[in-house]
């Protein structure tokens, strides 16, 4: 096997005015206004094509493209359970490796596709992922990331930030609401060593699809961790997505990366980072933290950003080389 | 041709699976089980089968797996035992709804706690109202022998449901036998290729475990279970298919000396072999007693129950697994309500014996025909004892 960055010499970026018309996810489905979710995975479908299997795990994104006897599938697609998307696609995948090698199905390039949200992969599913990533299925893992258990009324995951509100970290006289900070899934994928892992938000959409399709092209298990605004959880304006899922990028709080076979990259350097009270302003979930809270992670956003830059090999100040695109 | 050879139980299970020239197996260790996968990771490290051994991180992400692989077209195999079989129980209700013919071998073991890992039917129990076809094997040959009826009843278009093939932990699993291994020619004659009715095909796409609207569940419920009911002749017809090839012929139910039997015994696994020994020995005292095995589980074999026990005074129903639901053994209860159309219904007494590995003997079989038949003549309300509890 060619190692990813040989592998990674056949990828053509797309460009925004040429993006592929197909849409394998097709658009009747069911998801909220602004769903930033649904959004993100049309992304990763357009940038994957047809020749693709799905897995996906219980939640937003399963029910609202599934309800029998409609499907927004186009492409072949199975859900088992909720925490076990990475386990099913090890057994997909496996299924065709060994066809193919004794003949029983033609050979052809598929890719495999487990998607869940951010309760299925950093708290229920973190298991059967990380066994999937330590075996080195073939696959892609993508994490849509809206920071809560959506589908069951928003309450708290691991991944929740810290300060928000949830059903289930609710803020009170004695409680911030969320009260640990976010967990770092793309980390904890990324110290698995598997070849690629990278973050990515849909307001940078090429980006996002550059990501999705470099994944696709590497052999061995691949991780994308999505940003994915909900505005039904988070308590913010539908037509406000996509500035959300932009300034959580512009204020360094979540920011886009890759981890080319353990080679850390920033994608986009943002210099001159927009305070972080600009993107807890637009969302209710944090309309009850003081100045102080709000301080208080800014700091941890700006510490973060600090070990991130090392991580790449940067230094705040110096200038990184390749843009991404809008 | 096939070789009659003195081998470990669960080594000539592998066998078996390895004769099914399975694409894809994913398993997790656990005792009493775990000879059955060691033995296929080392058949697929020496080459000697071609398939995916996928050595997964749990029992639950092992049965998910297998629907993964199950779902693509592969011909997919596991095993488990106890623990790991309550591990995966949220995935084996999938399984069968999804129409996804995997096989899997119990190793029949208790369930913690206390943490046993001798043999029971505690985990059998737990998994019987799942949807899977399930088997019961008495002895070796039988585990060898069900395997490959497994395969071929699962993967029937008529039938399309997943298969247990239940086997003691330990007195079955780790003792060793003469059996005859079937050769591969023979296996292939009587085990067709997998060919999937549906799959994951980027040509053919479809779409596998939609959500389940209010207007849609009932009637995907009653779906399933009709499959598994039609199961039935397509288990008797690959039962008298395997005789016509290889010799050996098994029933859902298996009758020992019921021949003019006024009291019964009912037992499922490998005690069976012991109670056979206690009816010789109460027939040679003039005992009108006689046996009666189950080997079909589910879908439970109603009529041939019904005829096995008819005109019978008596049963001694013996369960291996307490219902902890105030009523006794769930083998009895299945087996009282199988009996309550009936016009003439057998005075039933219930024990509940052998739990966690403590021996059944042949003098506790004699001690449970003689007190059905002493509780009837008390008049005591039929009920269960369990037997053999130190006081
Ligand atoms: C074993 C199990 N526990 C709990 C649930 C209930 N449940 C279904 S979806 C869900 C939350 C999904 O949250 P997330 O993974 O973040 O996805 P989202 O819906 O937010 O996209 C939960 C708790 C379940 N289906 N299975
Ligand atoms: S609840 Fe949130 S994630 Fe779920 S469909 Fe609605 S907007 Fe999307």
């Amino acid at each position: 096997m060619s190692s990813a960055t040989e592998q990674l010499k056949k990828f053509k970026t797309f460009s925004p005015k040429k993006l592929p018309l197909e849409e394998p996810l097709a658009p009747g489905h069911r998801a909220c206004q602004g769903c930033g979710e649904v959004l993100a995975l049309r992304q990763v479908m357009k940038a994957l094509g047809n020749e693709v299997i799905v897995v996906s795990a219980t939640g937003c994104m399963e029910i609202i493209s599934s309800a029998y006897p409609q499907s927004a599938w186009r492409v072949p697609w199975l859900h088992v359970a909720f925490e076990n998307a990475a386990a099913v696609a090890s057994g997909v995948e496996s299924a065709y490796k060994v066809m193919v090698r004794k003949g029983k199905i033609p050979k052809k390039k598929v890719t495999f596709l487990a998607i869940a949200g951010d309760g299925g992969t950093a708290d229920i599913g973190l298991q059967s992922l990380s066994g999937a990533l330590e075996r080195g299925h073939d696959f892609i893992y993508v994490c849509l990331d809206n920071e809560a258990y959506m589908n069951t009324g928003i309450q708290r995951s691991s991944s929740t930030p810290y300060g928000a509100m949830t059903t289930t970290s609710p803020p009170g006289k004695k409680s911030i609401g969320q009260h640990t900070w976010k967990k770092n899934m793309a980390a904890i994928a990324a110290a698995h060593d598997i070849p690629y892992v990278a973050t990515a938000s849909p307001a940078y959409y090429v980006d996002l699809m550059n990501k999705v399709k470099k994944a696709s092209l590497i052999e061995g298990p691949a991780y994308l961790h999505i940003f994915s605004p909900c505005p039904t959880g988070w308590r913010c304006a539908p037509h406000d997505s996509i500035q959300t899922a932009r300034l959580v990028v512009q204020t360094r709080i979540f920011p886009l990366y890759e981890v080319i076979e353990g080679r850390w990259k920033l994608s986009r350097k943002i210099s001159k980072p927009k305070p972080v009270s600009k993107y807890l302003k637009l969302q209710q979930r944090f309309r009850h933290l003081t100045e102080k809270d709000i301080a208080f992670i800014q700091a941890r956003v700006d510490k973060e950003y600090e070990e991130l830059l090392a991580r790449c090999g940067l230094q705040e100040g110096k200038e990184v080389p390749g843009k991404i695109g809008t | 041709m096939a070789k009659r050879i003195g081998i470990e139980v669960s080594l000539a299970v592998s066998e078996a699976v390895k004769l099914a020239d399975v694409d894809v197996i994913a398993a997790y260790p656990i005792t009493p089980q775990t000879h059955i996968v060691e033995h296929l990771s080392e058949l697929v490290a020496d080459g000697e089968l071609d398939a995916e051994f996928i050595p997964v991180e749990s029992e639950h992400s092992a049965m998910s797996t297998c629907c993964g692989s199950a779902a693509a077209g592969a011909r997919t195999f596991t095993a488990t035992s106890s623990q790991g079989l309550a591990l995966m129980l949220e995935i084996c209700y999938i399984a069968p709804a999804l129409r996804l013919p995997i096989v899997m071998a119990v190793a029949n073991r208790s369930l913690s706690a206390p943490i046993s890992i001798w043999n029971d039917h505690s985990d059998l129990m737990a998994s019987r109202d799942t949807g899977w076809i399930q088997t019961v094997a008495e002895n070796g040959q039988e585990a060898f022998d069900l395997i490959l009826h497994a395969f071929r009843v699962a993967e029937d278009h008529r039938v399309l449901l997943p298969v247990i093939v239940n086997m003691d932990g330990f007195t079955l699993t780790h003792v060793i036998e003469p059996i005859e291994i079937l050769s591969q020619e023979e296996v292939a004659r009587y085990l067709p290729p997998y060919s999937a009715r549906m799959r994951l095909d980027t040509a053919k796409p479809v779409t596998m475990g939609p959500v389940g609207v209010p207007e849609v569940y009932t009637e995907a419920k009653k779906a399933q279970d009709e499959a598994l009911k039609a199961a039935r002749p397509v288990i008797l017809e690959a039962w008298e298919e395997f005789g016509k090839h290889f010799g050996r012929y098994y029933k859902p139910v298996e009758t020992y000396c019921t021949e003019g039997a006024e009291t019964l015994l009912i037992t499922m696994g490998s005690i069976g072999e012991t109670a056979m020994s206690a009816v010789d020995a109460m027939r040679s005292q003039g005992k009108k007693v006689g046996l009666v095995r189950l080997r079909l589980w589910r879908p439970f074999p109603f009529t041939e129950f019904l005829e096995a026990v008819k005109g019978v005074k008596y049963l001694a129903v013996v369960d291996r697994a307490l219902g902890l639901n105030g009523a006794g053994g769930p083998l009895a209860t299945e087996i009282k309500a199988a009996l309550y159309d009936e016009e003439e219904r057998p005075y039933i007494w219930n024990y509940v014996a052998g739990l966690a590995g403590r021996d059944v003997t042949v003098e506790n079989f004699v001690e449970m025909a003689d007190g059905v038949e002493a509780a009837a003549a008390d008049n005591l309300k039929s009920d269960y004892t369990i037997i053999n509890v130190r006081e």
